[in-house]
């Protein structure tokens, strides 16, 4: 039998469709008319075509906050994912310590992101801070306003702690949702802990992966407010991300043009990367592969 | 006009925007008239009618963009390729 669809459906999401025509895709088209003119001020502008992507294409800090970027979206999420759902799995399932578990958990996500930053300068100040000063007391070296590395181990970590309950949270109710009769035949079937956790609990939180991979990934990538906070983008240059470059070029050189072409590519790099990973994540324990046909 | 002003239009752009205004309008229209299903091609996944456009818009933007910053000759050269690109794309994706 031919499945029923109510077209009278849609004019229920007309109300979010206009809220993200005037948040989202106006503003775009505003950008993408930005970027192929020379801005001077209202009502003054030049069209110039391609100059500021050709420009931008070719700037070194560009592709050197690129890569920056990369490194870290690919660090965090190396970090966060797995640490999330250990913690996860290692959450008690029923009792008193759920609630608990939960509330602690859930702490770090109801800080504003710039007060993120202000804790974690505080924290980790090698004079006054209760980590830094531990650090240096070890007698390892850590000043993370003057050392590149010590300010990106300080900004790594701070993303972990900040969002990593995130991920946590969100495998943890994939875990919950798992029918006990799983569990039970595994039992019967004599599988190791590491079997259960590879042939049901992973494939069954596939869903919830794939939007934590995909929110971590997206809000890495964009991340601006706590390394802003923290850092500056320094010492050097050393965690200027494409976000803070992006402020700096738009805010602070007032370079309107270049700054939308640059917008424009970041938004295409995160629109690619979001794509492949929610294709690739959707193939996780389904045992699809890339050559098979139906 | 007056008051779009602010959006700094220019005629590229517009051009642009419409063109994609009227594939997404012709993509709707066929899918009503026509319902397409998921299917697989050349591409390493099941993929819809809207699934191969998608794919097919953004690759086009990533060849303008290769073409931009790797080469100086003209850009209607990207557009071509980006053409002929998007239909083998939406045929055989």
């Amino acid at each position: 039998m031919e499945k029923w669809h109510d077209n009278r459906a849609w004019f229920l999401v007309l109300p979010v469709f206009l809220m993200v025509a005037i948040s989202a895709i106006i503003p775009l088209m505003t950008v993408v008319n930005y970027s192929v003119q020379d801005i001077f001020g209202p009502g003054q502008r030049v069209f110039v075509g391609i100059e500021w992507f050709r420009e931008v294409l070719g700037d070194s800090r560009l592709h050197d906050a690129l890569i920056r970027q990369l490194i870290f979206s690919g660090l965090v999420l190396l970090i966060e994912i797995p640490l999330g759902v250990a913690i996860a799995l290692a959450m008690p399932a029923r009792g008193w310590g759920v609630s608990v578990s939960l509330v602690l958990l859930a702490l770090p996500l109801l800080i504003p992101w710039n007060v993120i930053g202000t804790i974690w300068i505080i924290f980790m100040r090698p004079d006054i801070g209760l980590l830094g000063v531990l650090i240096n007391g070890l007698g390892i070296p850590f000043d993370h306003p003057t050392a590149p590395l010590d300010a990106w181990v300080t900004v790594v970590l701070m993303e972990v702690w900040h969002w990593t309950p995130l991920v946590a949270l969100l495998a943890y109710a994939g875990l919950r949702a798992i029918p006990d009769a799983y569990f039970q035949a595994a039992r019967i079937d004599g599988a190791s802990a590491w079997a259960t956790f590879r042939y049901i609990q992973l494939p069954k939180m596939r869903g919830v992966l794939v939007i934590a991979v995909l929110l971590r990934f997206m809000d890495s990538f964009l991340i601006y407010a706590e390394p802003f906070v923290l850092t500056g983008g320094g010492p050097g240059n050393s965690t200027t991300f494409l976000s803070i470059y992006l402020v700096k070029l738009a805010v602070g050189q007032f370079d309107l043009g270049p700054a939308a072409a640059f917008s424009i590519i970041y938004f295409l790099i995160v629109l690619l990367f979001s794509f492949v990973f929610y294709q690739a994540l959707q193939r996780i324990g389904t045992g699809d592969k890339p050559g098979d046909r139906r | 006009m007056g008051s779009l002003e602010w959006m700094a239009w220019t005629l590229p752009t517009a051009i642009f925007f419409v063109t994609i205004a009227l594939i997404l309008t012709g993509m709707t229209v066929w899918q009503i008239i026509s319902p397409g299903t998921e299917r697989r091609g050349f591409l390493p996944m099941a993929t819809t009618r809207g699934d191969r456009l998608f794919i097919g818009l953004l690759g086009s933007a990533f060849i303008h963009l290769g073409w931009i910053g790797l080469t100086d000759l003209s850009l209607w050269w990207a557009l071509a390729i980006s053409v002929a690109y998007l239909l083998a794309m939406m045929r055989w994706g």
